[in-house]
């Protein structure tokens, strides 16, 4: 068993943190890597990408919003209980260069993805500025965490409660305009980084965006999370998650996203029946 | 003289002992395990058959080469816990063997038995000899050579690993199985439905090895979690790869990622290794079809036909571009799939797939092909006919037109020269690779071939292992 050794609630409870013991994962893993995660002996394998590494105390800690069965029976899990099954690190890692300006844009738990990359970014010594959105102010994640590892830290939400009112695109918007960035790194839901790519793409600014579809074994086997970049089939898993946000077929993403929404429902439905609250 | 004439005679009437098995409307609804295995009393008359050959040509038909009279003497005999380490001497996996194994074109394909009539019923017995042990066996474990205190770190649980893992332990060696997923056994476990290879029987051979002292840790990515050069730096004085094909081959045509297009690894992984076929007691979901097309003809196409049956599809159809002659999945497989309903479309290609607004699969579109010249593999090349577009309606579609080699680990290990498929380059005699200390086999070193390939690789690599460690490279 993978245990939990500390464990948050954000968010008003809709997305929980995990610190999990994890020493062989944790020895290698870099930013941008992910890790699969399956609860008990009938769980689903769900893949999260590491929003922290601890190689010395041998954790890695995991973000994840509870929109389903699966994260939901995660979010039953205390500290000093665990996961049956943990996998990893998966996927490539962030390629990390000096590059000059960078802007990193995070939406949701993306931001948790997004915290490990911008502060690798920040100390190989790049000047960056992060943008960091969500609907409303209590359900904003790591403000802090991401001003200590941005020289500049831009928040925007979509109900004006808090920082500017408005979406990311807008704040980048105006970063952009001044001119002078050399690289744009967009995580969150697929809508954001779709409407990040499309506003860098006008400013031929480089972008670079975390996939994360469905996966099943996270080695390249299935085939089951693939994404179309360019006019290539990729596999999110090992050739990502991590792509050219230009070249990403963000639709096709999105609707592959939806394959299992039905059996989700009656699944979610069920739990929740069984466990109130 | 005249007694053995007479008993001569009487073998010669009996017959080939079916295998009593589910009828198929009814097995084409549930997963339980299509024949049910042979009587004691089936077993002997059947063992009875063997003409106890002083050549025996059903051991030169085996890639492992057991003692198939010996072991089958010994059923006749009623001495099944002696028939059962006879097989064992030769084949740690017997159960598995005896049900998964295509005897027709080895051992029961050469029998002189089948000369004039049926051949005798090899993997049967060895089924019955395996199955007998498990259910009434006493458990004991094979004797165990001295420790000699050398580890050997196996990549890899499918039945190249396991066979190594199973070699090497009662020779004294310290075994640690790597494997990347949660639970181990390669394609026996993921890949073979529970129809055909109930997982119980993996798990059971699993835990006889384990039982013998193999350590198995699971949720190990070589290449990933640890590299082959860091199993050397934790002390493994050998390591040997067995990590399978894994690369699944899709088509590329118009609307290959719809929703409802799997690769036969996603479809077959996610009912057997994930049981999404017990969805919702089991979390992980899976595209029940109504009407279903699996592409290719081999083993894995009919595992995915007869799989979608049970998961309730009215039609479960198998588009194939070739003919019934070039088919290459096991008759015996092919027989069971057609009993149950499924049906065969030869001479068909699909060009494009076609979805609807939500992305989903509903067709798919196809040329009808006619056979033209040899083709490298010596299988006439299917030539699509020109005009000859049909559409065929479909809901899922399982993609089993082969696997290559995954090149996870492959490509993150130094010093392993690999073919131009990306297939690992091992010699065929030892199983050694061009990396020191390292030996590989199976699928990953051939390509996608048969467990008992695999198994022989796996013996041949570790006789080798067993010679560097107690001689040297
Ligand atoms: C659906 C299906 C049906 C089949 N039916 C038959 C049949 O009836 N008869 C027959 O003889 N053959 C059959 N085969 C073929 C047979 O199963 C294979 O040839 C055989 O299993 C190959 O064995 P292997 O040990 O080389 O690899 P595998 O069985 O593929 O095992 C490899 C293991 O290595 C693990 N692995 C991969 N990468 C890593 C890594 N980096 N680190 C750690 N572990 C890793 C995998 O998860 C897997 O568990 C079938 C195959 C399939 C897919
Ligand atoms: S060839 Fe057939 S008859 Fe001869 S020993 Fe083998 S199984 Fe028996
Ligand atoms: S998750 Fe199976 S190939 Fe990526």
């Amino acid at each position: 068993m993978f245990k939990i050794v500390k464990r948050e609630e954000m968010s008003e409870g809709t997305v929980i943190l995990n610190e999990i013991e994890a020493p062989l994962i944790a020895r290698k893993a870099k930013p941008g890597q992910f890790v699969i995660l399956k609860a008990n002996e009938t769980g689903e394998r769900i893949p999260l990408t590491m929003a922290e590494t601890d190689p010395e105390k041998g954790t890695i800690t995991v973000i994840y919003m509870v929109v389903g069965k699966s994260t939901a029976l995660f979010k039953t899990l205390m500290v000093g209980e665990g996961y049956q099954d943990i996998i990893g690190p998966l996927g490539k890692p962030t390629d990390v260069e000096k590059v000059g300006n960078v802007v990193c844009v995070g939406g949701g738990t993306g931001i948790a993805v997004l915290h490990p990359i911008t502060r690798a970014l920040k100390e190989i010594g790049n000047h960056v500025t992060s943008i960091i959105g969500a609907r409303s102010k209590d359900l904003l994640i790591l403000e802090d965490k991401m001003k200590a590892v941005s020289h500049e830290l831009l928040i925007t939400t979509d109900d004006g409660s808090y920082g500017r009112k408005g979406f990311v695109t807008d704040a980048l918007k105006d970063v952009l305009d001044k001119g002078d960035t050399q690289l744009v790194v967009a995580i969150g839901p697929v809508p954001m980084m779709k409407f990040v790519s499309k506003l860098t793409q006008e400013y031929g600014v480089k972008t670079i965006v975390s996939l994360n579809p469905i996966m099943v074994d996270g080695t390249g086997m299935c085939g089951g999370c693939r994404v179309t970049v360019g006019d290539q089939t990729k596999f999110a898993c090992v050739d990502g998650p991590e792509f050219d946000g230009h070249k990403v077929d963000y639709d096709e993403l999105m609707l592959r996203l939806q394959a299992y929404c039905e059996h989700e429902q009656q699944c979610y439905n069920d739990f929740c029946m069984l466990n109130p609250q | 003289m005249v007694e053995q004439e007479t008993k001569k005679v009487k073998r010669e009437k009996i017959p080939r002992q079916p295998m009593p098995e589910q009828e198929p409307e009814l097995r084409a609804k549930n997963f339980e395990e299509v024949p049910f295995g042979y009587s004691p009393e089936t077993a002997m008359k059947e063992a009875e058959r063997c003409l106890q050959c002083k050549k025996p040509a059903c051991i030169a038909g085996c890639p492992v080469e057991i003692d198939i009279p010996g072991f089958i003497r010994l059923i006749k005999e009623g001495e099944f816990t002696k028939s059962i380490r006879k097989l064992w001497e030769r084949n740690s996996l017997p159960a598995i063997c005896g049900r998964v194994c295509p005897q027709e074109i080895q051992c029961e394909g050469v029998c002189i038995v089948g000369k004039k009539g049926e051949p005798v019923a090899i993997g049967n017995l060895e089924r019955f000899a395996a199955d007998w042990e498990r259910e009434n066996g006493t458990g004991d474990l094979p004797p165990k050579a001295e420790p000699k205190g050398k580890k050997v770190a196996i990549v890899g649980s499918g039945p190249a690993g396991l066979t190594v893992a199973g070699d090497l332990i009662v020779k004294g060696y310290e075994i640690t199985v790597f494997e990347a997923f949660h639970k181990p056994g390669g394609v026996l476990l993921y890949g073979i439905p529970e129809f055909r290879l109930p997982k119980e029987i993996v798990a059971q051979e699993i835990n006889f090895l384990e039982r013998l002292g193999v350590k198995v840790e699971c949720n190990q990515v070589v290449g990933r979690t640890v590299s082959i050069n860091e199993l050397f730096e934790d002390g493994y004085d050998a390591v040997f790869i067995g990590v399978g094909a894994g690369l699944p081959i899709l088509l590329n045509i118009p609307g290959k990622n719809l929703i409802g297009i799997y690769s036969a690894n996603e479809y077959l992984t996610r009912s057997n290794l994930m049981k999404a076929y017990r969805f919702p007691e089991y979390d992980t979901p899976i595209i029940r079809g109504r009407n279903v097309v699996t592409l290719g003809a081999g083993n894995v196409a009919m595992d995915s036909a007869r799989t979608a049956l049970r998961l309730g599809a009215e039609n479960s159809r198998i588009v194939y571009r070739r003919s019934r002659t070039e088919v290459p999945a096991r008759d015996a497989e092919v027989h069971h799939a057609e009993e149950e309903g499924v049906e065969f479309f030869f001479l068909a290609a699909p060009t494009k797939f076609i979805g609807n607004d939500q992305g989903r699969v509903v067709g798919m579109e196809c040329l009808k092909m006619e056979l033209g010249e040899p083709d490298d593999s010596g299988r006439r090349r299917p030539v699509p006919m020109e005009g000859s577009e049909f559409e065929l309606e479909c809901d899922l579609v399982i993609v089993a037109v082969g696997a290559g080699a995954n090149p996870l680990l492959t490509q993150s290990t130094e010093g392993l020269a690999l073919n131009k498929w990306g297939y690992i380059q091992a010699d065929p005699k030892t199983g050694k690779t061009t990396k020191k200390g390292v030996w590989a086999g199976g699928d990953i070193v051939t390509g996608s071939a048969t467990v008992i390939l695999a198994m022989g690789a796996g013996r041949i690599a570790a006789n080798s292992i067993d010679d560097y460690l107690t001689w040297g490279w």
